[in-house]
């Protein structure tokens, strides 16, 4: 287990109080809404950011905004730090607990509440699933736009939490542009409404600032989402180039042609490598740099986009194109790409980084990324969303070697600071959370910081709500 | 006194000069949207317009950075260079305000100001992606950044956006800007009343064609557009924009499906622009009247049921924006604040911004949606920790 990254000390209060605790929460919740037995513990432990982990003090499932309610304003009462869980996908340690939290873990609250279609909007519990809600109204010609990689387990209010984002993204935006209310429970118990069916914010933008807080403000219980109608159809083009520089130049023209494709992905040489060893994509071997664009709409519409996107790869040297003529080969061609993490996995163990750049400072990123990563003595995979600049940099590397670890984490703070450098940012879409928690000072400055502190106090003056995340451990604001 | 700082330090020093005096600031740009909010206490002003100019434009990265004070129409000019544009349509408010002046881009991301994509594309706060702005201690702040993708930390440039020089003096804001669309068409249904257009519009939504904009012009409003040259009856609008090829294709499937609505005519390219630039700046209610406006937000759906209920106890007109769910109401005397806003708790909520009126009944109203006492505590506690002198614009907003 990696030790680099600190967490609190945790407080002596609370730890001395554990069976108090226990024995309260047990008054508060059903029998089955409360796990404090050591062993059940384990599985919440930590979240996709394995490296680190540590046991709560105990989990509470609730299964209403009542009880979520209860269990906030006893731990308000006591000072006993609240860590919310949705399903556990953050790939930046967002909820990995700590011993003197409880974890608030939303999965029993996973119900679609209403699906109104006059008004495209659906009201669902926090626990649902991401693609729950796309299935659920698929059938009627509807979707819910944000697609992160992981919308099979992830829930709406781990997705609230980081303002998740996705392939699609280029077209539909993030969570906060899809998101048009939540029931929330403020530190204190406190049960708010923001948003709802009608568009933007009576007074400040609180909606706009719970999104992607991380856990910090409160805990999200319902959510309103945005349905869009399914467009008729979809159709990916896949290309080959000789060097990332033209890949790059490529995805920059086609953004500035006036075309907006619903996704462009890109996979350097290793990434295709992986992933077609795994997939049996058809990937081609011979190029340094694939892209992947996807188009939708009607057939028409499909086609003229498709046409002008093909001749502008033609103008930067492109090697290889493949159209996909039929359902099984667009499935083809995203296979690879979808399967990039999981193919990953098998051959090494991985970090995955999360920066955005301009689109601009494309090319010129994944040469100093590569660099870094060789100047560590490890290697890199390249697979992102190159239409919106979120590089995802994996860094391969042994997990049992602790020094190799070390390494892999050094050199990915590197390629942060060389986001930055670059004017972009340290994560586009999988938060801050611990990982890049001692980064954020190479993004803010201290002022910068000060003034987003000053802001979470509003919410929650004592820090209790995922007291461990997001801003650096030194410096903060005095309770 | 109009104090005009023309850098990002002077504005820091007026600003910090004012917090250790107590002195009240109303914060501006053009003064265009002067008449926002709740009648203010006096205070001097700061203008933006001292802080003028586009920093920094990437076509290809479809980003712009600009300084806060910089004139909508110099932007616009900018973009349109480069056939691209603001998707959110920011509406101009000189016409329904009376107000004289050019709008700033400050002015449009302080005030949170969007025209009918904003129902598809998003508000002007979707398209925000940067912002610096002193605070009310007079610290340049930094927040956001220039890629689209970023969620680095809290999120304060939502907060700014649409808080009305209330938490902040922008100084500068960076936002993503979209093609221009190749083509627009508008599909009219003519004849529909106001429950069977949101139907029509609900069912247009529904459907695979991108309709990027959704109004209903009842016939007390219909002639005021393309000086009356829309079909005879109420007009139900629907705007399909993109690629010449798939505009047609869409247009044709979409008209096939309204036909069951009513009768279906179309407006070519520049029809379109006219008649959603005039939908956009509330053409009918730029009367140079001091008749009572409200912009109300509030479900599709529900849209039309509140102007039917209104109707039964005052003196009410109105059309439908964003299918439906934006109500532009000029009252024919009273505002009937507390009577509309109970209507629109009842049909499950939303929010009504009296716009314009004359002094004195901007006196007496709450200019901005009253919020729940949680809620209303909590944004206080937000406002205290960016201006924690009070200094800015004390009284606009609560």
């Amino acid at each position: 287990m990696a030790d680099t990254i600190r967490f609190l000390k945790p407080r002596e209060a609370v730890l001395s109080r554990r069976a108090a605790i226990i024995a309260d929460l047990t008054d508060l919740l059903p029998p089955e809404c409360l796990v404090h037995e050591a062993r059940e513990l384990v599985p919440f432990e930590t979240d996709a950011f394995v490296s680190y982990r540590r046991l709560p003090l105990a989990v509470a499932l609730p299964k209403t905004t009542a009880q979520v309610a209860a269990v906030m304003k006893y731990c308000h009462r006591y000072g006993i730090p609240v860590v919310p869980r949705g399903a556990g996908t953050s790939l930046s340690g967002g909820a990995i607990p700590q011993e003197d939290a409880v974890v608030l873990g939303l999965s029993k609250m996973s119900r679609i509440l209403e699906v109104d279609y006059a008004n495209r909007t659906a009201t669902v519990q926090a626990g649902v699933t991401n693609l729950n809600i796309s299935e659920a109204v698929g059938i009627d010609g509807f979707f819910y736009a944000p697609d992160p990689s992981s919308q099979l387990a992830c829930t709406i209010g781990g997705n609230i939490g980081m303002n998740s984002g996705g392939a699609h993204c280029l077209k539909y935006g993030v969570t906060t542009n899809n998101l048009l209310g939540v029931k929330m429970v403020l530190v204190d118990g406190t049960v708010i409404e923001l948003g709802g069916k009608h568009l933007d914010a009576a007074g400040y933008d609180l909606l706009g600032l719970v999104c992607g807080s991380e856990g910090q403000l409160g805990i999200v219980t319902e959510a309103v989402v945005r349905l869009i109608a399914k467009p008729e159809g979809a159709r990916p083009v896949l290309f080959g180039f000789d060097t990332s520089e033209h890949a790059g130049a490529c995805v920059a023209d086609i953004i500035g042609s006036g075309i907006i494709p619903v996704a462009i992905e890109f996979m350097d040489k290793p990434a295709i490598e992986i992933c077609e060893a795994f997939a049996h994509a058809g990937y081609p071997l011979d190029v340094e740099a694939l892209l992947i664009v996807e188009v939708e709409g009607s057939e028409a519409e499909m086609e003229a986009m498709l046409k002008a996107i093909v001749e502008i790869a033609g103008r930067h040297g492109v090697k290889t194109v493949r159209e996909s003529q039929s359902a099984t080969e667009a499935a083809l061609i995203w296979k690879g790409r979808k399967s990039a993490f999981g193919a990953t996995g098998r051959i090494a163990d991985y970090i995955c980084m999360d920066g955005t750049v301009p689109l601009g400072k494309l090319s010129y990123v994944l040469n100093k990324t590569s660099e870094i990563v060789d100047r560590f003595g490890l290697r890199v995979a390249n697979v992102f969303h190159a239409g919106d600049g979120n590089m995802h940099p994996l860094i391969l590397f042994n997990a049992n070697d602790p020094e190799d670890a070390a390494r892999a984490e050094e050199a990915g703070n590197e390629i942060l600071k060389l986001c930055v450098d670059a004017g972009g940012c340290l994560t586009g879409e999988h938060g801050v959370g611990i990982e890049k928690r001692d980064l954020m000072r190479h993004q803010y400055s201290e002022a910068d910081l000060n003034q987003q502190m000053a802001v979470r106090s509003a919410f929650d003056e004592d820090w209790i709500l995922n007291p461990s995340k997001v801003f650096p451990l030194d410096g903060r604001p005095a309770a | 006194m109009t104090l005009i700082p023309n850098s990002e330090t002077d504005a820091a020093y007026v600003i910090r000069n004012a917090a250790s005096e107590g002195k009240k600031l109303a914060l501006c740009g053009g003064n265009t949207r002067a008449g926002f909010g709740n009648a203010a206490e006096p205070a001097e002003m700061v203008s933006s317009t001292g802080l003028s100019g586009i920093v920094d434009y990437e076509p290809a990265e479809m980003v712009m950075t600009v300084k806060a004070g910089t004139p909508v129409a110099e932007i616009e000019a900018a973009l349109a260079a480069n056939r691209q544009m603001m998707a959110f349509e920011p509406m101009d408010h000189r016409g329904v305000m009376g107000t004289l002046g050019e709008p700033t881009i400050g002015g449009v991301f302080a005030a949170n100001v969007s025209g009918p994509r904003r129902f598809v594309s998003g508000a002007a706060r979707d398209s925000l992606l940067g912002i610096r702005f002193i605070n009310g201690r007079g610290e340049p702040i930094r927040a956001g950044g220039r890629v689209m993708k970023n969620v680095t930390g809290l999120d304060l440039v939502k907060l700014l956006a649409g808080s009305h020089g209330t938490l902040g003096f922008l100084t500068e804001v960076t936002f993503r800007v979209l093609p221009v669309p190749q083509t627009v068409e508008t599909i009219v249904i003519s004849g529909l009343d106001d429950a069977a257009a949101a139907k029509a519009m609900a069912a247009a939504m529904a459907l695979p064609v991108e309709v990027s904009g959704a109004a209903h012009l009842p016939q007390t409003v219909r002639f005021r557009f393309l000086g009356g040259g829309l079909p005879a009856g109420e007009a139900t609008v629907l705007r399909i924009e993109g690629l010449d090829a798939s505009v047609a294709v869409r247009a044709e499937k979409l008209a096939a499906v309204m036909e069951a609505f009513g009768p279906v005519s179309r407006l070519g390219l520049e029809e379109s622009q006219t008649l959603w630039r005039q939908i956009r700046d509330v053409y009918p209610y730029s009367d140079g009247t001091l008749k009572p406006v409200w912009r109300v937000s509030i479900a599709p759906s529900a849209g039309h049921q509140l102007v039917a209920a209104l109707r039964l106890e005052a003196g009410v007109d109105a059309f439908y924006d964003w299918q439906g769910g934006l109500v532009w109401m000029r009252m024919e005397a009273d505002p009937e604040a507390e009577l509309l806003r109970r209507y629109i708790r009842a049909l499950g909520g939303g929010h009504a911004t009296l716009m314009r009126a004359s002094d004195a009944v901007r006196a007496q109203t709450q200019a901005f949606e009253p919020q729940p006492d949680a809620v209303a505590a909590l944004s206080a506690r937000v406002k205290q920790k960016l201006d924690p002198a009070g200094i800015f614009c004390p009284g606009k907003m609560g």
